[in-house]
């Protein structure tokens, strides 16, 4: 299985990654705030994941490691 | 093992880009590029005026800022000033390139200046808060255009890659976008290209790559890398305008 770290307090929910996730893994934490104030991203699916690394690739503020 | 992570030459720090901008892809792809070349320690990257004015506090290169759209300009002093151990890029917006510095663009490329230009065209003024641009599409809503570009009055954009095709100087123009997964992947190796140009010693080269502003478009991020491929690509189409090297070898 592979493994999303994300840097938490620079994500700005854009959702970029979420719609590049091709297995429905990533979602906005609608219960979360982060120190900007944004609904970060995280992972809802997390063992579906098989570590493609298309929500990096699409990331703009490059906030995601993937591991594999 | 790491499948991905951020790249070296990419500072450790949060881009004061808007959500869903489009710029902090590009930057990383740049900095990948840096990294996978080696060339970190001899690189100096030249800033622009507009949205990307803070680039020099995302990489961890040496960077100019240039005053607006001077850019090639002052690129082209610090590669003429010791051309063999410096690898020059700028990176200007639609506004920096091609407006107030179009004419500093058209010249380093007749020059065929040895540096490497990262140009986003992402169809407005998006800094100073979405006024029209020299590239914005025919009708487009800006806020100096509220009732869409009128053609009659402000006159039609401005093709910039097929615009320098043209030019015998250039040696290699493409234009690129970073709307996908396959798109991001395609433009990395556009730039990567540019920068092995430049190595070699071949000339300018320009990567145009078609960015989206959803702050100033309107839109959400999503929404906007549609319209990117709605409205536009078909304006703007994808591809390499000239390859000088890829040109020469066929004949």
């Amino acid at each position: 299985m592979a493994k999303l770290t994300f840097k938490t307090d620079n994500c700005k929910g854009c959702g970029l990654c979420i719609d590049a996730c091709p297995k429905q893994v990533l979602a906005l934490a609608k219960d979360k705030i982060n120190k900007k104030g944004h609904h970060p991203v995280e992972a809802v699916n997390p063992e579906n994941c098989i570590g493609c690394a298309f929500c990096a690739t699409m990331c703009p503020d490059c906030i995601i490691t993937v591991e594999r | 093992m790491v499948v991905f992570e951020k790249p070296k030459a990419l500072a450790d720090v949060q881009m004061h880009y808007c959500p869903g901008c489009t710029h902090g892809i590009v930057h990383r792809l740049v900095a990948e590029v840096i990294d996978e070349l080696g060339i970190e320690g001899k690189t100096i990257g030249i800033a622009p005026v507009g949205c990307s004015v803070m680039a020099y506090n995302y990489f961890n290169c040496d960077m100019i800022e240039a005053a607006h759209g001077r850019a090639p300009a002052v690129a082209t002093g610090v590669k003429r000033s010791d051309p063999e151990n410096h690898i020059v890029f700028t990176y200007q917006g639609d506004g920096d390139l091609a407006s107030i510095g179009m004419a500093e663009t058209v010249h380093s490329a007749a020059r065929n200046e040895n540096i490497t230009v990262i140009f986003i065209n992402n169809a407005i003024y998006g800094m100073t808060g979405g006024q029209m641009a020299p590239t914005s599409l025919p009708g487009q809503v800006t806020q100096t255009s509220p009732y869409g570009r009128d053609t009659d009055a402000c006159g039609f954009p401005i093709r910039v890659c097929e615009m320098l095709s043209t030019l015998d100087g250039p040696e290699y123009l493409e234009r690129v976008t970073v709307n996908n997964v396959k798109n991001v992947k395609n433009a990395k190796k556009a730039i990567k290209k540019a920068f092995q140009n430049q190595i070699d010693g071949k000339g300018f080269s320009l990567v145009e790559v078609v960015s989206s502003c959803p702050t100033n478009w309107g839109m959400t991020p999503q929404d906007a890398l549609k319209w990117i491929d709605e409205k536009m690509l078909p304006y703007y189409p994808l591809g390499v305008y000239k390859d000088r090297s890829a040109e020469k070898e066929e004949k």
